[in-house]
């Protein structure tokens, strides 16, 4: 059981102890939490003696009685909140009056409990209290894993924009130095191999573009009756000089047409992704096999491929950004390294789902399910 | 200049084969004989088989760390090995590197730690004082 520290700050002795008493049995639980929350009471009669202990042992949760005999409630709470002490303040007023309220709730008091309350009333109070002091905790928790995420993001990021710069300028300043002498001929494939280089990165940036506007939702989407079918054989023919060079054989398996209601350009980019990925990622003399159909009033499209395959351990990895599986025979396969995230978030718009079966140098298939309507 | 067997051998590793194809000529120019490996087993191979003077690492290869395990297999099996470990990163990760970058980071022992994108005669250079030629 998890325990949460509070503090009973009140001047009178049967107060504290009878909060004590109550909240000493008393548990807290939610369907979403792991466990149970349950509380550690201790106690101080005056303000300044409180404020010594939120120094010393400060607690999670603290119940303030307004009326103590040196320093008041409020101003215990004014000084948690100018020092941006991170402790919950529930306030126990004997009198309660509206002016009072409002001025502590415009402080930052959580909640009141007016005295004298019965143990219920203390505890559904503390109830509230508990309950807004996790999620509380669990946002603080979450916002910074993802500032680590993102961290790690852009640190990934800057090393796949810097490579190929990096490279492109070794062998610019190759040239300008005349390294390999006075030839032109002699620094054709040193050209070629930044032009390669530069592709790479137009790549990655226009992917990268991709994944912002999805990200951040700026992403101007219309949807309309899409033909499919006119969309797939676009991108099969976008991969065709690629194909050729690989002998790779495109197939649609699909009707004449097919009408969905979606976002053409979504569409585009995920069948791109996935169609260049078969091809990319095939074997000499190969196929690929672009099937689009209907199941259950939903839409299916599979993209099989006679490539290399895909090692168990590795597919749920897979969709992550920067994550390029690397094979001896992947290695110098080009790509951002963006594309099946991409494709990842753009079917999650649509609560669609993407699931890959793989047989390791037989080939794999992936299979898009959207619940759009047909 | 003498016979090429005597120049001496570097192991240069790193998983971008433009960066391998630039630095191998470069340094071959600068009077060393060069062995690449594109993975970090190849390098471990390499370390073992060709027993170079010096080895190159780039941080991230196939691993984010490639580069500090490399670094550490070498500086334990050939502790006389000069190991130079160049990063793109270490601006955008924060992670300060110095020739005393090591004190701090107990294993993490390589010689000297580099920027990548330094020119060529740069890192000859550093190869040079680190073998004392």
């Amino acid at each position: 059981m998890e325990m949460l520290k509070v503090l009973v700050v009140d001047d009178e002795p049967g107060i504290r102890s009878g909060i004590d008493r109550i909240l000493s049995k008393f548990t807290v639980g939610y369907p979403f939490m792991d466990e149970d929350i349950g509380y550690t009471v201790y106690e101080a009669s005056t303000g300044e003696e409180a404020i010594r202990i939120f120094h010393e042992d400060p607690p999670d949760i603290a119940l303030l009685d307004n009326k103590l005999p040196g320093m008041g409630g409020v101003e215990v709470l004014e000084y948690i909140k100018r020092n941006q002490l991170n402790i919950e303040v529930m306030m126990i007023t004997s009198f309660a009056s509206l002016e009072l309220a409002v001025k502590a709730t415009n402080i930052g008091a959580y909640d009141f409990v007016p005295k004298p309350f019965t143990p219920q009333e203390l505890r559904s109070s503390m109830e509230n209290i508990t309950k807004h002091l996790f999620l509380k905790r669990m946002t603080q928790k979450m916002n910074k894993e993802g500032k680590q995420i993102r961290f790690q993001f852009l640190s990934v990021l800057s090393h796949e924009l810097k490579n190929p710069l990096n490279s492109i300028e070794g062998y610019l300043r190759m040239m300008q130095e005349r390294q390999a002498g006075e030839e032109i001929g002699s620094y054709d494939q040193m050209i070629e191999r930044a032009i390669a280089r530069i592709k790479g990165m137009r790549v990655l940036i226009m992917d990268l573009l991709d994944l912002t506007k999805i990200e951040s939702g700026k992403k101007n989407r219309e949807m309309q009756q899409t033909d499919l079918v006119k969309i797939a054989r676009i991108s099969a023919e976008t991969m065709g000089p690629m194909a050729i060079q690989m002998e790779v054989d495109i197939k649609l398996e699909c009707p004449d047409e097919f009408f969905v209601m979606v976002d053409a350009e979504e569409m585009e980019i995920i069948l791109n992704n996935l169609i260049s990925n078969a091809v990319k990622y095939n074997k000499i003399g190969g196929t690929v096999i672009c099937r689009l159909k209907a199941a259950n009033k939903k839409l299916i499209i599979e993209i099989e491929d006679t490539g290399i395959g895909i090692p168990e351990d590795d597919i749920p990895t897979l969709f992550r950004e920067f994550v390029r599986i690397r094979q001896k025979e992947t290695k110098h396969i080009m790509g951002s390294g963006l594309g099946l995230s991409i494709v990842k978030r753009l079917i999650a718009l649509y609560d669609g789902t993407i699931e890959v079966e793989s047989h390791p140098g037989e080939g794999s298939i992936f299979r898009v399910v959207l619940p759009v309507i047909i | 200049m003498t016979n090429k067997e005597y120049l001496p051998l570097i192991l240069l590793a790193d998983d971008d084969p433009d960066y391998l194809f630039q630095m191998k000529f470069a340094l071959e120019k600068g009077g060393f004989r060069v062995v690449t490996a594109e993975t970090m087993e190849e390098a471990e191979l390499s370390m073992e088989r060709d027993k170079p003077k010096l080895a190159i690492f780039d941080l991230m290869m196939e691993r984010d760390d490639a580069g500090f395990i490399l670094s550490y297999h070498a500086k334990r099996k050939h502790p006389e090995m000069p190991v130079i470990l160049l990063t793109a990163v270490t601006a955008e990760t924060g992670r300060q590197f110095g020739s005393n970058a090591s004190d701090g980071d107990g294993w993490i022992k390589a010689d000297l730690y580099l920027e990548k994108g330094l020119h060529p005669d740069q890192l000859i250079e550093h190869v040079n004082s680190l073998l004392n030629r």
